[in-house]
């Protein structure tokens, strides 16, 4: 593939709905099937237009519930399309049964997702109980800072499923960037094209009582197979085992993607895993996912202006959870502060926190860790809420023997 | 079964089934099972046509043969029987 430059793309004032909807465009999509709902409506609107006006070659199908939308989708593409779907919130938590299904299935769904509080009480505006609560459910997730990103990942999506044969959500936050005008500089079609290709169909041996034999991993009538049969005490075991350590082996896959994604585009948001900022230095750092860490990289400027040794580090990839990176990253901080934007009601802390902690209990500096759940239902985390997350973690200089969770911006 | 216990390095991606469902005697869950009196059998074919395991073999011209190994005993063949051919025998 010849190395295209990224002068060649065109800077379009986009949302970041619109940014997800015009990577699918380009990414050589034959199937889409979705089902609105705020604030993903926009994805749908969209794709449905270019469907409409002839401007791509898909088709879109209708369904009547998220839960066909995904069955619809995951058919699609075991009987070997490229298939995306999109949805937010209370639509992931109806798709709940099929997400298991497609990512055990070893289906290379891409879906969006943008990032809405769940009911009840109904809220349509960002935090992160949807996805964090998909986080068990064998779907890689990269999460989306800005509509740019939102962009890149969703054309970087295609091809890390394919190649892993697992499942990618890639995930914006409602609102604040799913409907927020940015200038999001878009590759010419013909590249992204180029870049995703066709879809490929691996190939499989299957031991049959009769010899092996080698069949298209998909839904073929010449080559029959079965996706999805009963499976009890005496292989499910073995099915879950291989499927994590399929999880596990993604790593450098989502690294290589970025990598050429980067020749392309001038973007591969390297160390892909999570992105420091300002941290060589630093004596504490807040981590965290998502749009919010904007603000955090802004109150970092300011606060090494006032002299303290603060950084930031961005997550980008939540599963699988780089643990092993995190630990080798964080274990030089005195304190480290983590953001979650979700309640994992009854446990000791948000899920980014927990997993954090557990991977840093292994680290010989044991860092001290501070959570901060924030920004619930769209809850505004205003800079100088996070000035005092900082100067708060200065304080902290050794890992307390029961952990610090804290609400960021909540009355009492 | 004779096929040896694979370990999750060996079996195909995505649990696809790889045994077919021929080497699993369903047959065995039965209670009543069926049995054709030949002399009342038109060999119209509804039993082979409705029975919702294939568990019956039929050449399109003699009279059709369940597959009791298969059979779970439902009895849906012995219900559309047109001339009643069918009866159900407890196992």
């Amino acid at each position: 593939m010849a190395v295209q430059k990224y002068g060649e793309q065109t800077v379009m004032a986009l949302n970041g709905d619109e940014a997800v909807a015009w990577a699918v465009k380009q990414s050589n999509v034959d199937v889409v099937a979705a089902y609105p709902i705020t604030p993903q409506t926009i994805i749908v609107e969209r794709i449905s237009e270019f469907v409409h006006n002839g401007e791509v070659d898909m088709e879109f199908i209708r369904v009547e519930s998220e839960h066909s939308a995904l069955s619809a989708s995951w058919g699609a593409s075991l009987a070997g399309a490229r298939a995306f779907t999109a949805t937010a919130a209370n639509g992931l938590a109806l798709m709940w049964e099929i997400l298991y299904i497609v990512s055990s299935t070893r289906v290379p769904l891409v879906m969006a997702v943008v990032n809405r509080a769940l009911s009840a009480p109904i809220n349509i505006h960002n935090d992160h109980s949807d996805t964090m609560g998909a986080r068990d459910s064998g779907w890689i997730q990269l999460y989306s800072e800005d509509a740019q990103e939102a962009y890149d990942n969703t054309i970087m999506a295609f091809k890390i499923a394919e190649e892993a044969m697992l499942p990618v959500m890639v995930t914006l936050d409602g609102f604040t960037i799913s409907h927020t005008l940015q200038n999001v500089s878009v590759l010419p079609d013909e590249v992204v094209s180029n870049f995703v290709g066709e879809r490929k169909i691996p190939r499989i041996k299957i031991p049959t009582i009769y010899g092996e034999k080698e069949v298209p991993f998909m839904l073929n009538p010449k080559y029959p197979i079965t996706f999805g049969p009963l499976d009890l005490y005496d292989y499910y075991f073995e099915h879950k085992v291989q499927q994590n350590e399929a999880m596990k082996a993604t790593p450098p896959i989502i690294e290589k993607v970025h990598k050429e994604y980067g020749e392309i585009s001038g973007r591969s948001y390297e160390p892909v895993h999570m992105i420091p900022y300002k941290t060589e230095d630093a004596d504490v750092v807040i981590i965290g996912l998502s749009s919010t860490m904007s603000v955090v990289r802004k109150v970092v400027d300011q606060l090494r202006e006032e002299g303290k040794k603060v950084g930031a580090i961005r997550l980008r990839v939540f599963r699988p959870f780089p643990a092993e990176m995190l630990r080798k990253e964080l274990s030089n901080f005195s304190t480290v502060g983590v953001l979650d934007r979700c309640i994992s009601f009854g446990a000791e802390g948000g899920p980014l926190f927990l997993e954090i902690r557990s991977a840093l209990y292994s680290s010989p500096s044991k860092p001290a860790t501070v959570n901060y759940i924030y920004g619930l239902g769209g809850r505004e985390l205003p800079p100088k809420l996070i000035a005092k997350a900082f100067n708060e973690i200065l304080e902290v200089r050794a890992e307390p023997g029961t952990p610090i969770v804290k609400y960021l911006g909540v009355r009492e | 079964m004779s096929t040896p216990m694979l370990g999750w390095k060996e079996l195909p991606m995505g649990a696809v089934a790889f045994i077919s469902s021929k080497e699993y005697p369903t047959g065995e869950w039965a209670v009543f099972q069926p049995k054709i009196d030949e002399s009342k059998c038109i060999k119209c074919g509804l039993c082979w046509m409705y029975c919702p395991d294939s568990a019956y073999r039929w050449d399109g011209e003699n009279v059709p043969v369940p597959s009791l190994e298969h059979c779970k005993g439902c009895g849906i063949c012995a219900t559309e029987c047109p001339t009643k051919a069918i009866e159900m025998v407890r196992v």
